[in-house]
């Protein structure tokens, strides 16, 4: 490309970018992994920033971070350890140090070095000054200086020159890892198409970036990352959220219904809506209540009147709609609850990861009341689990909780696009005029009452939260037919299992150590796990997307391993969920609970004290 | 229209009886649901829906065992959700007639915040509210409609709480409809109700109801044979506001915008000089002065208070959609998954 020294392939790369939550990191990260993305790499995206919209400028704590890992091999995790750090303040760089590899790259913003700030991140003396960074390739670049004289005849005012200091940085990571501007240069041009003098303004930063680090050869060498052997086909980017919100407008367009979300804005769930709200194009009708509760309300309403009906929010949202999904399940009403895990409990951390909403999940109605619970495990197969969260709900005529987290509904990787011929069929029961109909008559493989949709004549009836007689479904206070009722609906989801698919664990049948996971800590665990086979360890992973019910098989995958670890980012619910179905089996746990993902370092270092244990 | 062929649907003949489901009505004795549930039934009859379009939609409560009673798609959910379950249903499905019953303490208390957004929204469906100012499944404790001072098993030393005026709220919500009845009325109810259904957009439909156990005489001004007339207004659109036994009172807009009573005959006031009922005009100054009086100073509005057009939620909502979808370029989910940035490997 240009007159540079050296180039040195590079297997996989991670970068971090990071600054003050108004500099603009997110889209610099997305910009980034996108181009990579479309350039053939294997992409994985960790967005990681505080809750408030404009924490304090220059706080350790209101350091916005985006992390990307990109490579020429198959890519599971953001990566624990980053290659290249930008730091655009003092404080993104005390935040994120620990998270650059030995002898990393740190691109800094110098401009921002002063006194006032270094104060603000909290350090003694500047780092850029002494010899703390002395083990890293650190580049230190004038990017706001820069930015203000590259747009010194720009009619921008001021504060708009400054916001366009994080295309400087990108261009210059651009050019360190050999990337074409074009998709970022367009991307610009689409998204400032009302304000030619924005777009004009951004276009020459990201170059002038560019022409800066070739000018000074920020590196002696620059990396090429490959780009990846992966399946043919149609491929692009897509984060878990919006996987979320189009399969559940798949499994709407392929069960031949409309769907309906009824929901409430809260972090990290709100894309979902947004996506939806979008989607006007296909019919799709979304409705904005006025709380949480209203939110599942207004679906269940749907729902009674034959929608593919949705709910969806985060952790302290399903408490709150706790009472309505029991209305839900005595209904036996199709229903998708998607529940996006945040750190809690009560506001926690409303922008971080966790998985401790399972219990939550599998217990948090009132009176016996079980449900189907499915958790999707990376960003793109949020649209494989909406879709078959939809699919269970419609055939078997239940809620169904579907867990995902903020670490997979942010994250972003490349997707091969399905179509829509190839996904499986969904039949929902559906009465039709003329049928002899009782509300909880039911079939006999599924257990399932039919759907009988109001305008349809002479299917007439009544439901509600009241208990109800079997097949007939008047009120009834009847001891034995409580009983009758309560086994029914233990029983219906019990039968789920018999149409989802068996475990199946990687590695060896009999080996030394079973890795278990569920959800959204897939990625870090497939990549420890394979990592350690490679090394020759005899470690194998199963890992869990169908929660309630468990796949029939489970016991029986767990039978045959000697050791067993359950990982997950919580204090050990699925832990304790496992022992209290398989009394008899083992269940070593490692838990985490600091909002962020597990690190395949760390992961690996507990698997291999457990291999070495006798 | 004279010329155009106007393809109407074949009014469907229905009686009351027709609405009657099989289950044995288990309201107290003497409880004022049972007449409400006879002018519910007599209205839809009239209604010239069929049958299989009706979803009544209950909360919790006395009143709301309502669904069971009638023959139509009945939702008996929980307590206070009944507006938004209803709200959910309508804007999934427009063709639906939704009639959704509340009491004073499923509306107001545990379901005030659904009650006021479905207004503010303005979707198409009547809410019969029955105030009887008392929770009575519960066995007797204040609402918030009750009357402050009122001695319940709850405020054993008389409430120390304002009550809400369902009107007023309404009103302060940005209702379109708003009309009050009595349960003992079952022609004014039924009447009420047959409007209600007409306009397009959230009807609230405020029922004075007697609970005969924990409140009984709640009302009792305005039912008393010998004084109702005098303690009653019935409005209608266009006419004057008279009322009275002798049909001899009625009422003026008097200095600060107060309403005053006066006698038709006395200082000169005539007949004339009584205001004229507009339940179409879109200020909702006057509709609060009127579902703001009591008696005794005043007598109470009844009838059709206020009844103003407006695009409903359901209405915008379709329209919103139709309008995206003649423009839209992606007309099913393999044209969404190809949109935007694509490659080939």
């Amino acid at each position: 490309m240009s007159q540079k020294t050296k180039v040195i392939e590079k297997e996989e790369v991670v970068i971090r970018f990071s600054g003050d939550s108004g500099d603009g990191m997110q889209l610099t990260g997305t910009q980034f992994s996108d181009t990579s993305a479309l350039f053939g790499n294997d992409v994985a995206t960790f967005p990681d920033y505080p809750a408030e919209i404009r924490a304090p400028q220059g706080t350790v704590g209101g350091v916005s971070g985006f992390q990307l890992h990109f490579g020429h091999k198959e890519i599971n995790t953001p990566g624990d350890y980053a290659d290249v750090l930008v730091a655009m303040n003092p404080a993104a760089l005390k935040a994120n140090l620990k998270w650059v590899k030995a002898s990393g790259t740190i691109i800094v913003n110098e401009d921002s070095f002063t006194d006032r700030n270094l104060d603000k991140a909290g350090y003694d003396s500047d780092p850029l000054q002494d010899d703390k960074l002395a083990d890293y390739n650190l580049i230190k670049a004038r990017i706001t200086s820069m930015t203000k004289e590259c747009l010194k005849d720009s009619e921008l005012d001021q504060k708009s020159v400054l916001r366009c200091k994080n295309m400087f940085a990108l261009g210059m990571v651009y050019w360190i890892f050999d990337r074409p501007l074009e998709h970022t240069e367009q991307f610009i041009e689409n998204k400032f198409k009302k304000h030619p003098l924005v777009v004009d303004g951004n276009k020459k930063v990201l170059k002038a970036g560019f022409n800066f680090a070739k000018t000074i050869e920020a590196l002696s060498y620059n990396y090429s990352v490959l780009p990846a052997k992966i399946k043919k086909g149609t491929y692009r980017n897509i984060t878990g959220n919006k996987a979320t919100a189009w399969g559940l407008i798949a499994a709407a367009e392929k069960a031949r219904l409309n769907l309906f979300c009824g929901s409430y804005p809260i972090t990290p769930a709100t894309e979902i809506l947004h996506e939806l709200a979008l989607r006007k194009d296909l019919g799709v009708k979304t409705f904005q209540a006025e709380d949480e509760i209203a939110g599942i309300c207004t679906a269940i309403g749907a729902s009674f009147v034959g929608s593919l009906a949705v709910t969806t929010t985060s952790g302290p949202g399903l408490a709150l709609k706790t009472e309505a999904a029991g209305l839900a399940v005595m209904t036996e009403l199709p229903l998708v609850i998607v529940n996006v895990q945040r750190g809690g409990p009560s506001t926690g951390l409303p922008t971080k990861t966790e998985q401790s909403d399972l219990m939550q999940a599998i217990h948090g109605r009132s009176g016996e009341s079980p449900l189907p619970i499915i958790a999707a495990s990376t960003p793109s197969n949020c649209f494989d689990y909406a879709f078959r969260a939809s699919k269970i709900a419609l055939e078997h005529m239940t809620p169904v909780i579907l867990l995902t987290d903020g670490f997979i509904a942010n994250g972003a990787e490349p997707w091969r696009i399905p179509k829509m011929e190839d996904m499986p069929t969904i039949e929902a029961p559906i009465a039709k005029e003329g049928d002899d109909f009782q509300p909880y008559a039911r079939d006999e493989q599924k257990l399932a009452r039919k759907w009988a949709v109001p305008g349809v004549k002479g299917l007439e009836h009544r439901i509600g939260g009241l208990e109800k007689m079997d097949v007939t479904g008047t009120v009834s206070y009847v001891p034995e037919n409580h009983q009758i009722m309560s086994d029914i609906r233990e029983e219906r989801i019990e039968r789920i299992a018999n149409f989802i698919p068996e475990l199946e664990a990687v590695g060896n049948d009999e080996a030394d150590v079973l890795v278990v996971g569920w959800g959204g800590t897939y990625g870090h665990l497939i990549t420890a796990v394979r990592e350690l086979q490679k090394d020759g360890k005899d470690i194998a992973l199963a890992h869990f997307n169908y929660i309630v019910p468990l796949p029939k098989n489970t016991e029986e995958v767990f039978k045959r391993y000697k050791k067993i670890i359950v990982c997950e980012l919580n204090n050990g619910q699925f832990s304790e969920y496992l022992r209290s179905n398989f009394q008899t089996i083992k269940f070593e746990e490692y838990n985490k609970l600091e909002g962020l993902p597990f690190t395949v370092l760390e992961l690996k270092e507990r698997f291999n004290q457990l291999l070495e244990e006798k | 229209m004279a010329e155009t062929v106007v393809k109407t649907q074949i009014p469907v003949k229905l009686t009351p009886k027709d609405f009657k489901s099989d289950q044995e009505v288990r309201w107290c004795p003497g409880c004022g649901d049972h007449g409400i549930l006879v002018s519910v039934q007599k209205a839809m009859a009239e209604m010239g829906i069929p049958r299989e379009k009706f979803a009544v939609i209950s909360g919790i409560g006395c009143s709301s065992r309502f669904p069971y009673y009638m023959n139509t798609y009945g939702f008996h959910t929980i307590h206070g959700r009944a507006a938004a379950i209803a709200s959910g249903a309508k804007a999934a499905n427009p063709d639906l007639e939704i009639l959704q019953i509340s009491g004073d303490g499923d509306a107001l208390a545990i379901g005030g915040n659904h009650f006021i957004h479905a207004i503010r929204r303005n979707i198409d469906m009547t809410i019969l509210l029955f105030n009887n100012e008392i929770y009575g499944l519960t066995k007797g404790q204040y609402s918030p409609t009750s009357k402050q001072g009122m001695i319940t098993k709850t405020s054993p030393f008389g409430t120390i709480e304002e009550p809400f005026h369902p009107g007023e709220l309404a009103l302060g919500a940005q209702a379109k409809y708003y009309a009050r009845t009595i349960d003992t009325n079952i022609k004014l109810t039924s009447e009420i109700l047959l409007s209600a259904s007409r306009h397009k957009g959230t009807s609230i439909v405020e029922v004075l109801q007697n609970c005969v156990i924990y409140n009984d005489g709640a009302h009792s001004l305005i039912t008393n044979k010998e004084k109702k007339d005098d303690y009653q207004l019935i409005l209608k659109h266009g006419e004057h506001m008279i009322f009275g036994k002798e049909r001899n009172k009625g009422l003026i807009l008097g200095g600060k915008g107060k309403l005053v009573v006066v006698n038709i005959g006395e200082h000169g006031i005539e007949e004339q000089d009584i205001l004229i009922h507009d339940a179409h005009i879109p200020d909702p100054h006057m509709a609060w002065l009127l579902s703001n009086m009591s008696a005794p100073e005043y007598p109470v509005a009844l009838g059709v208070i206020r009844d103003v057009a407006a695009l409903s939620y359901d209405e915008k909502m379709t329209k919103q959609i139709k309008d995206v979808q003649a423009k839209a370029s992606i007309k099913c989910v393999d044209d969404l998954l190809k949109s935007g940035d694509i490659w080939e490997v």
